[in-house]
């Protein structure tokens, strides 16, 4: 992880020297362990607060959306998944962005962490695939492996799709998972079980939209929660402004969405809301046999006609 | 997301159609009719304490 910070400074530094961006958006470390945050060097000297390690699951494409400028983005597979949208969706230009693709071996769920012990978490450091936790009392050393987040375990695009620099070289993708057991598994259900799982899924939600925020999808100038005149969706908690919140704010994402897992990663509830991103993306995949985010050259399903889109649903 | 089906219909109608319009509409009251009235999805009102 080290020599990979030790690169993106590098190649950081070197762009901001010759001028070739004016800002290059980064990850810092947080104030607290587990989180960094976005970090923008403007100058060769900001960027030695630049680091890279396994809580950079911060999806970094979401600082483009409608800028100007001409933007370095340090971005792993999944950001670099929603930088090829952000250009098919004309929110940035190509040559506007130098990308310095990091190829990523998967990001630590804080929640996971978190649920594994009573007290504060202090400080948490990783080295070989390691993870090392302190806190009150607490020394623990665990795998990475157990604590990723749970797109990270079935990614199957860890290297960036698009770079113009590389931090380190690429790495094998991973081919032998299972990606919808846990969609196939709803899909089975009854109507009621269906009600009755969503409605346990969203009880807890507290309606901060900070899945919303952290989405790089998410760049209307004002979102149909926000819009008041006209009301899309009522305001309150009732379940079922809760609950119409989060599918239509699902159907948004249908065939853009890239499993990049930062709505969940933003929930301060835990609620696993990628369930309901990830059932439009398995659709898109047996449908349409698309995934996002992966070329420039060939336009999302729900903006192209062909004639033989499936309809057995109209009558 | 636990809306039975049959109770959500879709349909492509031409304003010529008339006659899939009358059958369609029949079709879909008969469905949801049988499914007897809806219970989920509906707002009651905000308890007062």
């Amino acid at each position: 992880m080290f020599a990979y910070t030790e690169k993106i400074k590098k190649i950081s530094n070197r762009l901001l020297k010759e001028s070739k961006v004016d800002l290059i958006v980064g990850f810092r470390k947080g104030t607290v362990p587990m989180m960094n945050e976005p970090c923008f060097a403007k100058t060769p000297e900001d960027v030695d607060c630049f680091v890279w390690d396994s809580n950079c699951g911060i999806n970094l494409a979401n600082y483009l959306a409608n800028r100007k400028e001409k933007i370095g983005i340090v971005s792993k597979g999944c950001d670099s998944r929603n930088i090829v949208t952000h250009i098919i969706e004309n929110k940035i230009k190509r040559d506007q962005i130098v990308i310095i693709g990091v190829p990523c071996k998967g990001m630590i769920d804080r929640h996971k962490i978190e649920a594994m012990f009573d007290t504060e978490i202090e400080e948490v450091t990783e080295a070989d695939g390691k993870i090392n936790i302190k806190g009150d009392g607490v020394d623990k050393t665990i795998d990475k492996i157990d604590v990723l987040q749970q797109n990270c375990t079935i990614c199957t695009h860890r290297n960036p799709v698009i770079y113009d620099e590389l931090a380190a070289d690429l790495i094998e993708e991973q081919t032998d998972v299972d990606k919808y057991e846990d969609v196939r598994r709803i899909e089975d259900m009854t109507a009621q079980e269906k009600w009755e799982y969503f409605e346990d899924l969203l009880s807890t939600c507290i309606r901060c939209y900070a899945c919303r925020n952290a989405c790089p999808l998410c760049y209307c100038p004002t979102c149909f929660v926000d819009e008041s005149q006209p009301q899309w969706v009522g305001k309150s908690q009732d379940p079922t402004d809760i609950r119409t919140f989060h599918f239509l704010r699902a159907y948004h994402c249908a065939g853009r969405c890239t499993d990049c897992g930062a709505c969940e990663r933003a929930c301060p509830m835990g609620i696993k809301v990628r369930i309901l991103t990830k059932k439009l993306e398995k659709d898109c995949l047996e449908l349409f046999d698309w995934e996002s985010g992966l070329t420039l050259e060939k336009r999302p399903p729900l903006d192209t006609y062909r004639p033989d889109d499936p309809d057995d649903f109209i009558k | 997301m636990g809306i039975e089906p049959g109770r959500l219909h879709f349909s492509w109608i031409s304003s010529a159609e008339s006659v899939k319009f009358v059958d369609v509409v029949k079709e879909t009251v008969e469905a949801v009719k049988a499914l007897g009235p809806n219970n989920n999805f509906i707002k009651t009102k905000a308890k007062v304490a």
